[in-house]
């Protein structure tokens, strides 16, 4: 039996990458469904998508990466897919990777996979700030989930169902990778990780700045200790609030 | 002991907070749910700012020897501290809500544009009768 598989890719004004993001998931596996989810982008994203192939789901207004991820994930529920995979909408994610994360899920062997870029050591070495936080939280989520994760802001993920499930439930906002992986290993999700390489960004500047960084080093790990110590992980429907 | 003048002046502006909530409320300008924490602070204050010698009476408990009115405006700063706080549980809240509300519909059109898809599809290129 093949899995069914849905290829969930979001995007925030990517109008000049989007298309051939799309079409290069497609032209690798024509098996695989792609949803591009729109987030509130004010130029011709969800138009070059839907030319391009994809099943668009448009953001009303602008949500933030972790809500349109979320947003995909909630799609894969609803259409009952057997796995979601996210590759980002910027083209830094190559689909001929995709047997990499799928192979172990397939196997039955883990419940996630994400591409790490730090597992062996790679051609890519980000600038100094950015290796700082990925290092920090590396080590941090490491110690907690006490097994070796290397790469815990890549944005390269598959899922089965019951990840699926249960990010389309629960996931956290803005930079939501890091305590996402937290929440999978509090639900006792098994987590693999295998080595992948990432392109180089097609167009545009990645949207993380130096100050950005340091808020956003301060605000996951917050995060973090705040996800851990949560009363209950997963607020359940219809639960009084 | 607090100065007449100001238990006056503090008695007329809680009196007045509380008339203004309460005419809010009236207008359907302000849920209840949220007019609660407004008129325990209304009354508080007021109640503080007759009762002198009550005021005095904490002040002492509390070490504030020189200023009793000093009281109230702790009393004041605390009620709006709570408010505050109340609001960013509502904010956060409300937050939630909204991120629920935009996926939902952008999930819903996305499957009323295909169904308009297949609909229309059918229409063209289905088979026909006869």
């Amino acid at each position: 039996m093949t899995l069914r598989v849905l290829a969930v890719v979001p995007a925030y004004e990517e109008e000049a990458a989007i298309g051939a993001v799309v079409a290069g998931i497609r032209e690798f596996d024509p098996e695989i469904d792609v949803v591009v989810v729109d987030d509130g982008s004010g130029d011709g994203t969800a138009e070059a998508a839907a030319d391009a192939g994809a099943v668009v789901v448009r953001l009303p207004f602008n949500l933030g990466i972790g809500a349109a991820v979320q947003t995909g994930f909630r799609y894969a529920l609803e259409q009952d897919y057997d796995v979601a995979v996210r590759l980002d909408g910027d083209g830094q994610h190559d689909p001929r990777e995709l047997p990499k994360l799928l192979d172990p899920l397939e196997r039955g062997e883990a419940d996630v996979v994400t591409g790490s870029r730090f597992r062996e050591a790679g051609s890519y070495r980000p600038p100094l700030g950015r290796r700082l936080g990925i290092t920090w939280f590396a080590k941090l989520v490491s110690l907690l989930s006490r097994q070796r994760v290397t790469d815990t802001t890549s944005g390269f993920q598959a899922l089965n169902r019951p990840a699926i499930a249960l990010f389309a439930r629960d996931y956290p906002s803005d930079y939501p990778e890091v305590e996402a992986t937290v929440l999978l290993l509090k639900h006792r999700l098994r987590l693999a990780e295998v080595q992948v390489e990432m392109r180089e960004r097609e167009t545009g500047s990645s949207s993380i700045t130096f100050l950005r960084s340091l808020y956003y080093a301060v605000k996951v790990t917050l995060a973090l200790f705040v996800g851990i110590a949560r009363r209950s992980a997963v607020p359940t429907e219809g639960s009084p609030r | 002991m607090t100065p007449v003048r100001i238990s006056i002046a503090a008695a007329i502006g809680s009196a007045l907070l509380l008339l203004i909530v309460l005419e809010l409320i009236r207008g359907r300008r302000l849920k209840e749910r949220y007019a609660l924490l407004w008129l325990a602070t209304g009354l508080v204050l007021l109640v503080l700012s007759i009762w002198r010698g009550g005021l005095n009476t904490i002040a002492g408990w509390l070490g504030v020897s020189g200023y009793p009115p000093a009281i109230l405006f702790a009393a004041a700063i605390m009620f709006v501290i709570a408010v505050l706080l109340h609001y960013s549980t509502v904010l956060s809240r409300l937050t939630d809500d909204n991120v629920l509300l935009a996926q939902e519909v952008a999930l819903l059109r996305a499957r009323m544009d295909a169904l308009e898809r297949e609909r229309d599809g059918e229409a063209t290129t289905g088979p026909r009768a006869g």
